[in-house]
């Protein structure tokens, strides 16, 4: 019996690797070969972090909306398992987001929190995900847990694009999106390399993650032992 | 139960069920960003009122804790007993005074956007504790050969000694 989602064994843990050695060789640019910014000096290092993590955030929350759908569509489990390992992973990230935001908003805000448009729906994005984690926990029956898991999925989701045009439709403290006209070219390298490193990292541990949901639902919904000795006998 | 222990995936008839599940999701989620985007909710939302917009609430503006957010004047920091500041912020049409007790963060300088929290005195200046700078979205590398633009360095200097 499989329950998907193990069928390359062996792939997450490549990618963590290329991953962790992207990080390495994105962070050493950015901490050592990247100069620092001419306003804000050495602390604007941790944009090459806090960009690809925001960019990963996002991307984990929207691959979580096609497992949703894949899920109502074809009923198959695995995609439930997808679900949770990618919210799981996308809250981790997004929880990071905001502790990396927070540090680097001290020194050039002033403050480490306040109730901008940007961080109030970020906010919301993650407590919205990790009340799903939550409402997993509370359902047993495996159907019902992914059903309704998957259409609090998709309703979650609206907030996605309002986090991403919220420093354009309000007065926000947080600035706009930047772009490579205003990005120096020599912070390109950390960005782009980190960016790339993360990706690596969340998809490793999202398949990873993925798998454990499987063999959890495997166990969940397994006969008792005893059960499972009297149906092999008669099979 | 069975449609699970015997293969992992969903009876035909739940399948059924489940898609209009997703409609239903949709037409939700479509309605609620429909409503989030596109009605009024950006005008009455609002982080922080512009020196125009505060001007606009007149007598509204005393007694009320508001944000108030715009760019530092230049010219117009000076420290006051403590450590306390003065300055004025701006927009394209409005000035607005204000007197911070907040220590500033190092990014504080003139010509950059900053957000205050407080209230509208009588005197007609805006009393804030709380001072926040926000940055816009360009991060540049100094410019080689000169590092640092000597000028604006000794402005800025001279605009932030006193505090």
């Amino acid at each position: 019996m499989d329950y998907g989602n193990n069928r390359f064994p062996r792939t997450p843990y490549i990618l963590i690797a290329i991953g962790v050695a992207l990080f390495l060789t994105g962070s050493y640019f950015g901490l050592f070969v990247a100069p620092p910014e001419r306003y804000m000096g050495e602390v604007q290092r941790i944009m090459y972090v806090h960009v690809p993590t925001a960019w990963n955030a996002l991307l984990a929350i929207t691959f979580a909306l096609v497992c949703a759908i894949i899920f109502l569509f074809k009923g198959e489990f695995k995609w439930d398992a997808r679900l949770e390992a990618s919210i799981e992973v996308g809250c981790l990230l997004a929880f990071l987001l905001c502790c990396q935001g927070a540090i680097w908003a001290k020194p050039t805000w002033g403050v480490w929190w306040d109730w901008d448009p940007r961080l109030t729906t970020t906010a919301v994005l993650l407590f919205a995900f990790l009340g799903i984690l939550t409402l997993r926990k509370f359902v047993d029956d495996p159907v019902k847990r992914g059903v309704w898991s998957s259409v609090a999925t998709i309703i979650a989701y609206v907030d996605v694009p309002i986090v991403y045009f919220s420093v354009r439709w309000w007065n926000s403290l947080h600035q706009l999106q930047s772009s490579p006209e205003t990005v120096s070219s020599q912070f390109y390298i950390p960005l782009r390399v980190n960016a790339f490193a993360i990706l690596f990292l969340m998809t490793g541990f999202i398949m990873l993650r993925a798998r454990l949901a499987s063999l959890r639902l495997a166990q969940e919904v397994a006969p008792p032992p005893m059960l499972a000795e009297e149906v092999g006998e008669t099979a | 139960m069975s449609a699970v222990t015997n293969n992992p995936t969903a009876s035909d008839a739940m399948k059924r069920r489940t898609r209009w599940f997703m409609l239903g999701a949709f037409v939700v989620a479509g309605i609620a960003f429909a409503v989030i985007s596109g009605s009024g909710i950006n005008e009455n939302l609002v982080y922080y009122w512009t020196p125009t917009d505060l001007h606009a609430a007149g007598n509204k503006a005393y007694g009320a804790t508001i944000r108030l957010g715009g760019m530092v004047a230049p010219g117009s920091i000076r420290k006051q007993a403590g450590s306390g500041l003065e300055f004025d912020v701006r927009d394209s049409a409005g000035v607005v005074h204000v007197k911070s007790s907040g220590v500033p963060p190092q990014m504080f300088r003139e010509s950059i956007g900053v957000v205050v929290e407080g209230t509208m005195v009588n005197g007609g200046y805006f009393k804030s504790s709380r001072l926040m700078v926000s940055h816009n979205n360009e991060y540049k590398a100094p410019e080689k050969g000169h590092a640092v633009d000597q000028k604006q360095l000794k402005k800025m200097i001279e605009s932030t000694e006193d505090l």
